[in-house]
């Protein structure tokens, strides 16, 4: 029948709505369907009026239905849940102690002096902020690094840690063609997605040990050992997402020996710096370690943690090169990357990060908050610890909990121990056993602790 | 030491050249180590070749490149008639009165956060998105047949329109007119799909080759998709009379031809808002299926701020909340959520009736100021009686000119003159002023009788 239709509809003379029928504007094509649509009707006759309307059948019908994201779509999961005793330990976002976002006292300062100073709003060259990409490097790098002052490193505005990240994952896919990623096993949800639509092949390298629920080191580095060479290896600079779990100083030594040794590239992501350990200078000892081996290093920024600045997308993407020429060089590939993308990078975010870190008062203010957002954590984290050991009388150990770094814990709970914890408890969760400890105020450890003894080991 | 790759038409090395490579790295720094333990001293130097070696140097973007070329020119005549972006009479860039108030709105509420928008951005501005494009009675809203979602201004729409395409489109071509917005045709390969072109402008006419667009759409495979400018044809400033868009829409709907409007001057061109979405709300007036890709650069002032939409108009309601699931997962590896100030932004100013008002003023004023510009510099090359027929300064609209000025003749108004356009002979009529547009006309009026 369908088909009958179709061959009436091409054969209606399609004559073309009176042009002044399109000029008034008084054309209501949607008065059409009176009754309800019938898809196989391909054209209607008006009186003299009549049109060759589009095909039937939706060009998409056959997309299936996404899943939602496994570490976002857990905020929109506990949006939904209205039981008063409801805790969001997904997303890494920091909470007062009050569980309310917090906007920086920086922050705000700066929102309302750009508004006063009035600037334009015209495009921001491709690579980003010029102001914004040199503090942003001082910051990662420390400002006197040789480095900085030989002009080696490429430093490209990127939208957060997933802009940044994307950019040279594209570097990567187009000038190391079969170069594989090797990531963390685990890592953060998204790496994986980024490298997979950027083409990128990927592999994992051991990194938690469920046993000691510690760092298997020996694993991570006999994987990297075994990469093939010139692989380039994902580096959590500090905080690691989402265990908690870093490499001592020493262990990072190690790390940088191999790397070395078999021509890998570190391409670390900084998400935290800061948050970590409350110093941005300690934050970024283990790049500027590489750095400082004479190594050409990737590294991507992010400030919406450390600044609070999550909405606003901002980061950075910095190449450590060899030489001026080749971070040049480099430096005009990312800019050919980001054009075809989004164009040039938003503004907004820069001029905030970039009055804050290039100003030496609100840049103190900023450190201390700082301090004062990670000592939060550190002592929700001794809270949690104490309200666990003193409530599990079987003896586990619980202390991963203290010695873990950052924003996240990682329980190791399973996933049929998470659903009981959000559908028992109503605490939200991602799946792999992360809670994000800038979620959880001191009032809720106990409950919290609850929760996670019941799931432990009541629930396999 | 090793093979520099100066090829500048190659991006990247083949498999077996980066073999080659590595193995040259090895054997390179194999050597180094076995002469020394290594002391890698804070001050020392790299040793041994850049990884980077063989990334050689981009270009600069030919459209941004023309700034860029500018800001180093001191001479104090020099015009920057370059980059789409909008000048006042004083040639000052412009923060719409209206946005500064809604910018002062945001400051002053105590409430707001900097969370993590969702992925798909501001519902809000998302919703007021649609009604602006679609009309506020559509019934393509009114039965949520509509998903859009918050992207990176212009470029960002249209690249997450592109790659959903790449993946889930039964046809991974796309027709883009000739001439086209210099980055489209990289928006779209890098996305996946490969691009075609129609015919669209007429070098004799300075107008439409409306033939050849017919044939070209009318010739290209069933389902294909097909670029369409909104208004305001950039680089042209020829778009197709509303009897046209008529001819065009019948005759991709015959052939199930998925119309991707690219809709970045709403408002700018005609100083009308909705006259200039009529194109697009002729196609979904249907009831059948397209792609939007929106800007906020350009009619709101917004252009570092990165403010867009992409609005995906389909044939039954689930079908858009599948397609918002499938563009979410495009976004998440690329950006994670968009940015929030600007969205918040539009979204202030579109609900609020008196500040739309304002906007729409405003708005106005920009395209009526640049309508003036196109009068001035036809009156000023009639005046010099410089030969051509320049008529097409006045009948194209929005804020470029394609002058028709081949690329000898561009490079010799910029080294004469001072004048800095893109090379196909692009002008921004937002770049002019009353005082400048003399300057100009010497400048075409030398470049064409001096020049061929």
């Amino acid at each position: 029948m369908a088909s009958t239709l179709l061959s009436l509809a091409s054969a209606t003379p399609s004559a073309s709505l009176s042009f002044h029928e399109i000029n008034k504007g008084k054309l209501n094509l949607g008065c059409i369907n009176k009754e309800k649509p019938n898809p196989f009707i391909k054209a209607k006759s008006f009186g003299r009026v009549s049109m060759v309307v589009a095909s039937n059948v939706s060009h998409f019908e056959g997309i299936t239905m996404a899943p939602p994201d496994p570490i976002l779509g857990v905020s929109e999961a506990f949006k939904a849940d209205d039981h008063e005793l409801k805790l969001n330990l997904g997303v890494g976002a920091y909470r007062t102690e009050e569980l309310q976002p917090y906007v920086l006292d920086v922050v705000k300062k700066v929102n309302k002096l750009l508004l006063e100073k009035g600037e334009n709003l015209e495009y921001l060259p491709i690579e980003g902020l010029a102001a914004f990409n040199k503090v942003t490097a001082e910051l990662l790098f420390g400002a006197d690094n040789p480095v900085i002052k030989q002009q080696r490193v490429a430093t490209v505005q990127g939208l957060s840690g997933t802009g940044s990240l994307r950019l040279a994952a594209a570097l990567i896919e187009r000038y190391f063609p079969g170069a594989k990623v090797l990531i963390s096993s685990p890592t953060w949800g998204n790496h994986k997605n980024i490298f997979n639509d950027a083409r990128v092949p990927w592999s994992e390298y051991r990194y938690y040990d469920p046993k000691t629920v510690g760092l298997d080191f020996e694993g991570m580095i006999a994987d990297i050992k075994a990469a093939p060479e010139g692989s380039f290896i994902l580096l959590h600079g500090c905080a690691h997402n989402p265990t908690g779990i870093d490499p001592t100083p020493e262990q990072w030594g190690v790390i940088a020996d191999v790397i070395q040794e078999k021509n890998h590239i570190p391409f670390f992501d900084i998400a935290y710096q800061g948050f970590a350990s409350g110093s941005l200078d300690t934050d970024a000892a283990s790049v500027r370690m590489f750095v400082a081996r004479g190594m050409e290093v990737i590294a991507a920024q992010s400030y919406s943690k450390n600044l609070g600045l999550y909405a606003e997308r901002i980061g950075a993407i910095n190449v450590v090169c060899s030489s001026p020429e080749a971070a040049a060089r480099v430096k005009s590939q990312l800019k050919r990357i980001a054009r075809p993308m989004y164009s040039n990078p938003p503004v907004h975010g820069a001029r905030i990060v970039a009055n804050i870190v290039g100003d030496s008062a609100l840049f103190k203010e900023w450190n201390a908050e700082m301090e004062m957002m990670a000592g939060r954590i550190k002592n929700v984290r001794h809270k949690l610890f104490d309200s666990l050991s003193s409530k599990d009388k079987s003896g586990k150990d619980w202390s991963f909990v203290l010695k873990q770094i950052g924003m996240f814990s990682f329980t190791g709970l399973n996933k049929a121990q998470c659903d009981n914890m959000t559908n028992k408890w109503h605490v939200y969760m991602t799946k792999d056993g992360r809670i994000s400890l800038a979620g959880l105020s001191l009032a809720k450890c106990e409950y919290l602790a609850d929760a996670i003894i019941d799931s432990y080991h009541n629930v396999s | 030491m090793r093979p520099e790759f100066t090829s500048p038409s190659s991006s990247s090395s083949s498999s077996a050249d980066r073999r080659l490579n590595a193995l040259v790295r090895h054997l390179a720094t194999a050597s180094m180590v076995s002469q020394t333990a290594v002391a890698f001293s804070p001050t020392s130097g790299f040793h041994g070749d850049s990884v980077f070696s063989h990334v050689v140097r981009a270009p600069e973007d030919p459209i941004l490149g023309v700034t860029v070329a500018y800001n180093k020119d001191p001479s104090p005549v020099k015009l920057n008639l370059g980059v789409g972006a909008y000048r006042t009479e004083e040639g000052k860039p412009l923060v719409l009165n209206v946005v500064r108030k809604a910018e002062q709105m945001l400051l002053n509420d105590k409430s707001r956060v900097k969370e993590y928008l969702p992925i798909v951005g501001i519902a809000e501005f998302n919703k007021l998105s649609a009604k602006l494009i679609f009309g506020a009675d559509s019934p393509a809203i009114r039965e949520n047949r509509v998903t859009t979602v918050q992207c990176l201004s212009g470029t960002g729409s249209l690249r997450v329109g592109a790659e959903f395409l790449a993946r889930h489109y039964h046809q991974k071509t796309i027709y883009i007119p000739q001439p086209t917005w210099g980055n489209h045709p990289k928006v779209f390969t890098l996305a996946g799909l490969s691009v075609k072109t129609y015919r669209y402008y007429d070098p004799t006419t300075r107008g439409m080759n409306f033939q050849g667009l017919l044939e070209d759409l009318g010739s290209a495979p069933s389902g294909s998709i097909v670029l369409l400018h909104a208004c305001a044809h950039n680089p042209t400033g020829v778009d197709p009379t509303l009897q046209q868009w008529e001819q065009i829409r019948q005759l991709m709907r015959s052939k199930a031809l998925l119309p991707f409007f690219d809709s970045a001057y709403q408002g700018f061109a005609s100083g009308n808002l909705d006259e200039d979405a009529q194109s697009i709300r002729m196609f979904v007036a249907d009831g059948g299926e397209c792609f939007v890709a929106q800007s906020y650069a350009k009619n709101m002032g917004l252009y570092g701020e990165r403010v867009g939409a992409l609005s995906v108009v389909c044939r039954a309601a689930d079908v858009a909340s599948k397609v918002e699931s499938q563009l979410k997962l495009v976004i998440r590896p690329m950006f994670s959520n968009p940015p929030i100030h600007g969205a918040s932004i539009v979204a202030t100013i579109l609900k609020d009736s008196n500040m739309f008002n304002e906007w729409t003023i405003e708005l106005k004023a920009m395209a009526d100021r640049i309508i003036s510009m196109r009068k001035q510099l036809f009156d000023a090359l009639r005046a010099r009686g410089t030969p051509g027929d320049w008529s097409h300064i006045i009948k194209q609209i929005g804020m470029f000119t394609f002058t028709g000025l081949n690329s000898k003749q561009v490079e010799f108004m910029t080294r004469e003159y001072h004048i800095y356009m893109t090379s196909d002979g692009r002008i921004s009529m937002a770049g002019l002023s009353s005082k400048t547009v003399p300057h100009l006309a010497d400048a075409i009026h030398a470049a064409v009788t001096r020049m061929s």
